[in-house]
């Protein structure tokens, strides 16, 4: 018993620790008060604000259409790449992968600064195209690694048995194949957009001076303090995560499909 | 910030799953990558020449070794120390809460173990900056730790702007890329092998040991890696927690970018790159079977 009252409150520990600064947030959200560090009394004074601030407004439209064609082009590119990667054989799928891993374990200034000296180079203006290419690049991986474990999962008979009557290859993937691996694909493209609406050190370096995302521009207010509009709309953009998170699980709990295993 | 490393680590795997043969084997499948591997040598490959390039060449196009040599420059040799020093510890640190948090999370047989994995994924859904301000608030001289601190009378303490305060960042901000691959190299661990060892009379501490922990190395070393890289490479933390007093590495080159040195910053990465591929080695020395580097 006193064994299961520690674990019990060792997990409460580290969900406090995880969820303080959070609160935290979510507590300056409604704070009338400009300065961080005073209680000035309850407000929903930010929340109408936001929506009249036109340069958080824009950073946010320009993040969410990065993140949008960013996760979505990644998407197609890494779930045909997975699908090759899948039928190739050991050797140059081992290479494949090593390659596909180098931007997940290389660090975040390195692959900016490595685009960013490609874009001078080849006298490219950094904007918004080459935000848009970055996060592609960054994004495909995790497409890859989650259509693969799907791929692998597949019954390879039903695609030949679709072939054998006669449907053509690109009917047989849209009809056979893409329905048994779309939680995969789906699962790649939300990962895609968070890791895009998250990253900050990668945009920091590709943007230029015409653009800005929510992450960059919080980092230039970060020396002469951050607009509490910004709480506002990073607790919205939470409680909305949130809420489709609980969604997502409700339903998945619901029809929980048993564990296929080989 | 990097999920899926941590949502797929790579299984134990049974006998049976080996034998299995996975190939889709859709014919004429190979041009399918080449969109992928176009965009790869493009924007993985080529930057990464790029960047050895400028890291090797002065302002007029001359071979040098100067820009990777002022890594030994005092300043920056010291910003590099301590990047490694707080890296380490803040990697320790989180290997430590880890571990026995995986361990009870495995044992806690929650039905949906995705949950699990969504709430400790979930903090990362507010902006990873907003985050580390708030942290501000927590650790300040009037901020939440001493103002409860007065309340019970104790002496107030001084974290924010110490290399404390950097280590509690970088351990916050990258616990969940420790926690998330042991836990999913725990709860694929075959029961069964666990039951053998305790019926042939192993004790807790001897099924801990000799099993428990073997199996779960590929996690902890998947682990280790996604915290220790970015722990080292950060400046944003460094810049929110440490104030300007305390420079790390990752300062050191977003700084000589920002003032336009951009040789020498290239030169200081690629000694960083260094370590991330020391990292990477050590990685895939536990990927035996070449399915993506002890991540998957």
């Amino acid at each position: 018993m006193v064994k299961r009252f520690f674990e019990r409150f060792y997990i409460g520990l580290i969900l406090v620790f995880l969820y303080a600064p959070i609160i935290i947030l979510i507590v300056l959200s409604f704070n009338s008060s400009k300065s961080r560090s005073k209680w000035g009394g309850f407000t929903l004074h930010w929340y109408k604000e936001l929506f009249k601030n036109q340069s958080i407004m824009n950073a946010l439209y320009t993040t969410l259409i990065i993140a949008f064609l960013s996760a979505l082009i990644a998407t197609i590119i890494g779930t045909a790449a997975a699908i090759a990667i899948n039928s190739m054989k050991k050797t140059p799928r081992t290479i494949m992968i090593a390659i596909t891993n180098i931007p997940m374990l290389n660090a975040d200034i390195v692959t900016g600064i490595s685009l960013m000296l490609l874009f001078v180079a080849l006298r490219y203006t950094l904007g918004f195209t080459s935000v848009l290419i970055s996060h592609i690049t960054f994004n495909i991986p995790y497409v890859i690694l989650s259509v693969m474990p799907k791929l692998k999962q597949l019954n390879p008979h039903t695609y030949e048995a679709a072939l054998d009557l006669g449907a053509s290859p690109v009917y047989a993937f849209f009809r056979v194949i893409l329905p048994d691996i779309f939680p995969g694909v789906f699962t790649g493209f939300f990962l895609a957009f968070t890791m895009s609406l998250d990253d900050f050190v990668i945009t920091h370096f590709t943007k230029g001076p015409s653009i800005n995302t929510l992450s960059t521009k919080i980092y230039t207010e970060v020396r002469k303090g951050i607009k509490p509009e910004i709480y506002a709309l990073s607790t919205l953009m939470f409680i909305t995560v949130l809420l489709l998170l609980i969604i997502i699980n409700r339903r998945s709990a619901d029809k929980k499909e048993p564990v296929r295993r080989l | 910030m990097k999920i899926i490393n941590v949502l797929n680590t790579k299984a134990p795997k049974s006998n049976l799953q080996k034998n299995g043969t996975h190939n889709l084997g859709i014919r004429n499948s190979k041009w399918l990558s080449f969109p992928y591997i176009l965009w790869m040598a493009g924007f993985i490959i080529i930057p990464l020449i790029v960047i050895v390039y400028y890291g090797m060449t002065t302002n007029d196009k001359r071979i040098t070794i100067d820009n990777i040599a002022s890594i030994l420059n005092p300043i920056n040799l010291r910003a590099l120390r301590l990047a490694l020093e707080l890296s380490l510890i803040s990697t320790i640190i989180c290997l430590v809460l880890a571990y026995p948090l995986a361990i009870i999370l495995r044992k806690s047989k929650m039905k949906n173990n995705s949950f699990i994995v969504m709430i400790i994924i979930l903090p990362m859904w507010m902006n990873f900056l907003l985050r580390t301000i708030a942290w501000q608030n927590i650790l300040e001289r009037t901020g939440v730790i001493n103002v409860f601190l007065k309340l019970l009378n104790l002496p107030s303490l001084n974290i924010i702007n110490t290399p404390g305060a950097i280590v509690l960042g970088m351990v916050y901000n990258f616990l969940p890329f420790m926690v998330l691959p042991i836990y999913n190299v725990l709860i694929k661990i075959d029961k069964d092998v666990i039951n053998a060892a305790r019926d042939l009379g192993a004790n807790g501490m001897q099924t801990f040991m000799k099993i428990i922990l073997p199996l779960s190395l590929p996690g902890v070393i998947s682990g280790i890696t996604m915290v220790f890289v970015p722990s080292l490479t950060t400046f944003v933390i460094s810049n929110i927690l440490g104030g300007s007093k305390i420079v790390l590495i990752g300062n050191v080159i977003e700084q000589q970018f920002r003032v336009g040195n951009w040789h020498t910053g290239s030169g200081l990465s690629l000694v960083l790159m260094i370590f991330i591929l020391i990292s990477m080695a050590i990685l895939s020395k536990y990927d035996k079977e070449g399915e993506g580097s002890g991540l998957w």
